[in-house]
């Protein structure tokens, strides 16, 4: 298992890449600004800009809008209201209009967009749109959410269009419930010897990518529609948009060069399908439509905000025996992604864990706040938050290490899980082992100075790829004359590495060096081979199975071109080095021009062969639905990446301050194409983890944001990163995975806060059950 | 009415000569009029660093200066450090460390590690940190940033 620092050597001579930390394919366009993002295209002076007007209250009905004033100002194009653009969108629940018309739901809601010469005179046209609105009681705290007689977000709820498999509870503000019940809790708890009983609290938080949400749509006189945008699922836009609008397929195209970041937050469709629908106001004319750092903090999407009660025991041995828990995410005014959270949060609901009975029910809440969605963890952050608590407590309640209790009771390879399905291999023990074994959990240290308090915790982790069943990758490989090799593929790179390792797939699977093979970018849906999305850390697993498979047609054609000219059977022959050779006649017979020209008969009578095109898709095709009142089915997911957590820190007593001495990771990775990549992810992970314990969106009791800029809502400096990151990873392969490889992406801030609440825990004796964790909170904690 | 002024400036040693609107950026007349689009917008309010440039030799947030305080100044961007294609020791360490991940981050960070390894040719990895708090990444999680400025420091320099 490479440690880090042989991991860091970047190897020059890449025959066989697939394992080998090879360069990043996107790093030298990225240290020299050549790198193209969505908001660097030319567009020439025909350019029109686009500004939003946002809905003072956070909840509403729109009584009138006048928009005449804001007509006047020279250089406005256009004022596009509700009234003009009466689609709603979505990808699990079509809840969602593109503008609000009717009512709004959150401070922020669009309910007018002004198209313009400039955004200066965009934004001054904004001031002047006049819209009169009734207000409405709203619903800012999920419990006041659900208490009989709240207010009603979605009266008409029971009538979205839905996914099959998300079920929403009209008359209520219950946008998904599921269900999941093993075992009988009831009867287990008699025979739990310790039980732990808790209620969670975490707030919505902010993806803070570098780059915010910026598109241009084009809307022609031809009814041909392009958008140019930052996203993580041209696809999914092309289709979501395309349905949401009445565009046929065909005529929308997505163009997405580098994203700067996404975290899931440029996943689904978000403020996209508004540019759209500014452009056809405007047709011929391209407009940008950039959210600023301030609308991408309410206009965009959050991770949800969850209220946890989870009760759990064990029996005087330390086996887990039983778990209830309800799990209520606050999921903001729209739930359209964020239904699909909470399901994930029910069928993983005991977290990796063996509990012979569970009773879970999940639940995704509308709330009078910004509209929730995807980020990093899909849900998992935020159920370990107070499940790795948990666990802790009950180790110490049976006097048993936290290591050896999770050791004993976590998920281990083929194991039957809570849905009912088999979990594909994995090795969790060995994990627990690298990162106890890393900060030497367990062993008190001593702080630096007297006033200071050290402690070390544990927490561990899994997550699933949340999809529907059957989310699809494809690519297509070809080649240049001199035999450099083309891949297309539709998945993005969003600065994982998604490109690098699709050309280390290729140019392994085919038998060439990495340096030949180039990944066709921007991703544009008019050209690229279809992808579901860039999300669920799905993309090394999914799109590698399609760019190996291609990659393979390819292969397979070359021999067969070159075993017909040798008189050889293709199965005698390899490619290496990029070089067909004969294991019979050690022949040999270089790739170029013989991929676009083939091969001639003998004495050139005739030729062999042509333009080589390798295709290749990937869908799985086994995963099934689960029962409505039980959640137990035969498939409920591909599969679950499972990892552990260690952190060593030490408290300021006079400050509160908690400074993270050491964060140790592991992950099984199944197999690390590149394993500095790998540890990338984990190192960048780990921090954005420890960050996410300390950030929280802030609203007063009439939902106004308070604190949407990058002064107000901190996320970690360079001056906040841990002393010492500890990657490491674990080999289990995958079934179905390329040479065995399964996602990380996610995974890595998924355990990171419990970790640190247990080791708070174990430097002060206290437990803090809400985030976000704060100094303030600490200090007051040890002075009360 | 917005008045126009003309100024001079020379960005990555080539003389410009624009007429710009008093309250345009340094930002904006990089991008939108040089179209150097290598130095990012991030925040538009001083607090991400994504669009730091050196302004006679200091970094700076472009967002927070006028294009009309760059009169007679040398500014330096993402785009004019590599020469001729060659990259700088920085660069190169932030390729050979994995430094770079979305890149969004990156040409500011470049910028103000340049502007560091500059008046300070041999910092510690705590005196690096200092100098790039300025600057977001949510990406990397720093460490590799950090590592990458003090190799190149090591060998060489920016």
């Amino acid at each position: 298992m490479p440690q880090r620092k042989e991991a860091h050597s970047v190897e020059r001579s890449t025959s066989e890449p697939v394992g080998k930390s090879v360069r990043r394919a996107d790093a030298y366009d990225k240290v020299t600004g050549i790198a193209t993002y969505t908001d660097d295209l030319q567009f020439g002076p025909g350019l029109y800009h686009a500004r939003l007007v946002r809905s003072p209250h956070a909840h509403a009905l729109i009584k009138r809008i006048d928009t005449s004033k804001a007509l006047q100002v020279p250089g406005v194009k256009a004022v596009v209201t509700g009234k003009d653009a009466p689609e709603i969108v979505g990808m699990y629940l079509v809840d969602r209009p593109v503008l609000a018309g009717e009512r709004v739901r959150y401070v922020g809601d669009p309910v007018a967009g002004v198209i313009a010469t400039s955004e200066e005179i965009a934004e001054q046209a904004v001031q002047l749109v006049r819209v009169e609105y009734e207000p409405l009681p709203a619903v800012l705290d999920t419990e006041d959410a659900l208490a009989p007689g709240a207010p009603l977000l979605h009266p008409n709820l029971g009538e979205y269009k839905v996914a099959n498999f998300i079920f929403p509870e009209p008359g209520t503000n219950i946008s998904e419930h599921f269900k999941l019940r093993r075992g009988d809790v009831d009867s287990a708890w008699p025979q739990c010897a310790a039980i732990v009983e808790g209620t969670f609290r975490l707030p919505q938080i902010q993806h803070v990518p570098l780059e915010t949400h910026v598109s241009v749509a084009l809307w022609e006189a031809s009814e041909q529609v392009t958008l140019w945008t930052s996203t993580q699922s041209p696809h999914a836009q092309r289709d979501l948009i395309a349905q949401s609008l009445n565009i046929p397929h065909g005529n929308l195209r997505v163009v997405s060069p580098y994203v700067g970041g996404g975290f899931g937050g440029k996943a689904g469709v978000t403020m996209e399908a508004c540019a759209v629908v500014l452009a056809r106001a405007v047709t011929g004319h391209p407009v940008k439509l950039r959210m600023t750092r301030e609308e991408e903090f309410v206009g965009t999407t959050m991770r949800q905000s969850l209220l946890a009660r989870t009760k759990i025991g064990c029996d005087a041995e330390g086996n887990l025996l039983a778990m209830e828990t309800a799990y209520y995410f606050g999921g903001g005014a729209y739930n359209d992604y964020g239904v699909n959270i909470a399901r994930a949060a029910g069928y993983s609901c005991t977290g990796p864990y063996n509990i012979p009975n569970v009773k879970g029910d999940s639940y995704s809440v509308y709330t009078n706040l910004p509209i929730g969605g995807p980020m990093r963890g899909f849900g998992m952050p935020e159920i370990h938050w107070g499940i790795e608590q948990i666990m802790d407590q009950l180790a110490e309640k049976i006097g048993m290490s936290p290591a050896e209790f999770r050791r004993r009771n976590c998920v281990k390879s083929n194991d039957t899980i809570l849905t009912g399905m088999k979990i594909p291999p994995i090795d969790l023990v060995t994990c627990i082992d690298k990162v106890a074994d890393a900060v030497r959990l367990g062993e008190k240290e001593q702080p630096s100075a007297p006033h200071k308090r050290r402690g070390k915790g544990l927490a561990i982790m899994w997550k699933a790829p949340a999809m529907p069943p059957n989310p699809g990758s494809s690519a297509i490989v070809r080649f240049n004359e001199d035999a450099t090799v083309i891949v297309e593929i539709g998945a993005q790179e969003l600065g994982q590495g998604a490109f690098t390792v699709a050309a280390q797939m290729a140019a392994h699977a085919l038998g060439v060096p990495y340096e030949w093979v180039r990944v066709v970018s921007p991703i544009d849906t008019k050209y690229s081979p279809y992808e579901w999305q860039t999300v669920a850390s799905r993309v090394t697993w999914s799109m590698g199975n399609a760019v190996k498979a291609a990659a393979e047609d390819a292969r397979r054609q070359i021999l067969e071109i070159v075993g017909a000219y040798w008189g050889q059977d293709p199965s005698d022959l390899d490619i290496k080095g990029g070089k067909v050779i004969s294991y019979k006649t050690e022949e040999e017979q270089p790739l170029q021009n013989m991929v676009i020209y083939g091969l001639p008969n003998e004495n050139f009578e005739g030729w062999q062969g042509g333009p080589v095109i390798g295709r290749g898709s990937f869908m799985p095709t086994y995963v099934t639905n689960l029962d409505f009142d039980t959640g137990q089915g035969p498939r409920a997911v591909v599969h679950y990446t499972v990892g552990a957590q260690a952190v060593d820190l030490e408290i300021d007593t006079e400050t509160g301050q908690v400074d993270i001495l050491k964060i140790a990771s592991a992950y099984d990775v199944g197999k690390a194409i590149n394993p500095d990549l790998v540890m990338a992810q984990i190192e960048g992970g780990a921090v954005h983890g420890i960050s996410s314990a300390f950030e929280s969106l802030r609203f007063d009791e009439k939902g106004q944001p308070l604190n949407r800029n990058l002064v107000d809502y901190r996320i970690a400096t360079a001056v906040d990163v841990p002393g010492e990151i500890g990657g490491y990873f674990v080999e289990t392969p995958l079934e179905d995975g390329p040479w065995g490889a399964r996602g990380v992406g996610e995974h890595v801030m998924v355990p990171t806060a419990p970790a640190i609440a247990n080791a708070i825990y174990n430097a002060i004796g206290v437990r803090f059950s809400d985030l976000p964790l704060s100094a303030e909170r600490i200090y007051l904690a040890l002075n009360p | 009415m917005m008045s126009m002024h003309t100024i001079k400036v020379t960005v990555n040693g080539a003389a410009e000569t624009l007429s710009v609107p008093s309250h345009m950026t340094l930002l904006q007349m990089l991008r939108d009029r040089l179209a150097l689009t290598g130095t990012k917008n991030g925040c538009s309010a001083g607090e991400c660093g994504a669009c730091t440039v050196l302004m006679n030799g200091e970094p700076v947030n472009s967002c927070m200066v006028l294009a009309v305080e760059a009169d007679g100044a040398e500014v330096l961007t993402v785009e004019g450090l590599a020469d001729d294609g060659h990259l700088t020791a920085l660069q190169q360490a932030f390729v050979d460390h994995n430094a770079v991940q979305c890149g969004f981050c990156t040409p500011g960070m470049l910028i103000s590690a340049h502007a560091l390894l500059h008046r300070n040719p041999h910092p510690s990895g705590d005196d690096v940190k200092e100098a790039l708090t300025g600057n977001l990444c949510r990406c990397t999680g720093y460490l590799r940033i950090v590592e990458a400025v003090q190799d190149a420091a090591e060998k060489g320099g920016a």
